[in-house]
């Protein structure tokens, strides 16, 4: 990384976040909460369709959590019609 | 990091490894007194000639040293499980990172954001450059904000890996379809040094762990020129 990059300010308007603390997972092990995000937005999506926009919550979630390679074989597995969740 | 003929832990660069140091000191504190107090009482019992044919029982003595080491071992295990939680907390992550650890590599994802996705492999020694440390350096470095929370995830993609950075007090399993969380706050800016701590294959010593820390404008500036 070169310092020429870095010397520029960072626009004020950008906002990140990232996945909140969920009570339901307390524990170290944070698969659950991965697994159950990417269940919980296409539960959402199959529901309410594939505009809503709360829905997109559950996936900025799983995408926080969950590694690429996991949402890559899930969906693959969806588009196949094998995935072992019930959406 | 460790510097050279270095005998006790490495410097703190985040609170928890500052407490972990202060629970370290308080428990050799008391090793000593045990060890030099037991000592003293052995070499006293080797050379007095205060022998009692008659003593067969004595009850207070008896209730003293039952007591008093129940009482030094609450001592210790209070700090030491008070600690144990505290590393287990995770205070809302401004940003989540994710570690996969690979036979022979770490490779790490940001997904939080515009999902940078980077590999990590040591440097050889052949292309190292001055200053650089032999077997530490990585050509990909983890670039993370300083004085704020970071949840780092562990998982591994083959066999269980070890993610860990001992100045931060971190050392995480990467364990094969499970996702473990970490917390880390770091102190300074700089660069940490880490190694696979889970036998892993014939390359696990070559698979270092490079976090570089650098102010928050930096960090955002990183973050968007990639």
């Amino acid at each position: 990384m070169s310092t020429a990059i870095m010397a520029a300010a960072p626009k004020a308007s950008e906002k990140h976040s990232t996945a909140p603390f969920d009570p339901r997972f307390p524990n170290q092990n944070q698969t659950k909460y991965c697994y159950q995000s990417f269940l919980d937005f296409h539960r959402c999506q199959k529901v309410k369709g594939t505009n809503y926009e709360p829905c997109n919550y559950f996936k900025r979630v799983y995408k926080s959590m969950c590694p690429n390679e996991w949402v890559d074989k899930w969906e693959g597995q969806l588009d196949a019609g094998t995935f072992a969740g019930r959406v | 990091m460790p510097t050279w003929s270095n005998l006790s832990l490495q410097d703190a660069n985040s609170p928890l490894m500052e407490q972990l140091i202060f629970f370290h000191d308080h428990t050799m504190m008391i090793l000593f007194m045990i060890t030099i107090m037991v000592s003293y009482i052995m070499m006293t019992t080797m050379f007095n000639s205060y022998i009692n044919r008659y003593l067969l029982e004595n009850q207070t003595i008896e209730l003293i040293w039952t007591i008093m080491p129940a009482v030094t071992l609450l001592f210790i295990a209070i700090p030491s499980l008070k600690i144990l939680y505290l590393m287990d907390e995770i205070n809302n992550p401004m940003l989540t990172i994710k570690a996969i650890g690979h036979q022979w590599y770490w490779s790490y994802e940001y997904s939080d954001m515009n999902n940078i996705e980077m590999e990590s492999y040591m440097k050889p020694t052949n292309s190292l450059e001055e200053g650089d440390f032999r077997l530490l350096e990585v050509d990909n470095r983890i670039i993370l904000p300083m004085k704020s929370t970071i949840r780092i995830l562990v998982t591994s993609s083959d066999v269980i890996h070890s993610w860990t950075i001992p100045s931060m007090g971190i050392k995480i399993d990467g364990t094969p379809g499970r996702l473990n969380q970490g917390n880390m706050n770091i102190n300074r800016p700089g660069l940490m040094y880490g190694q696979c701590s889970e036998i892993c294959g014939a390359n696990h010593s070559f698979m270092p762990i490079v976090i570089e820390s650098v102010s928050m404008n930096q960090f955002m500036n990183w973050l968007n020129s990639n």
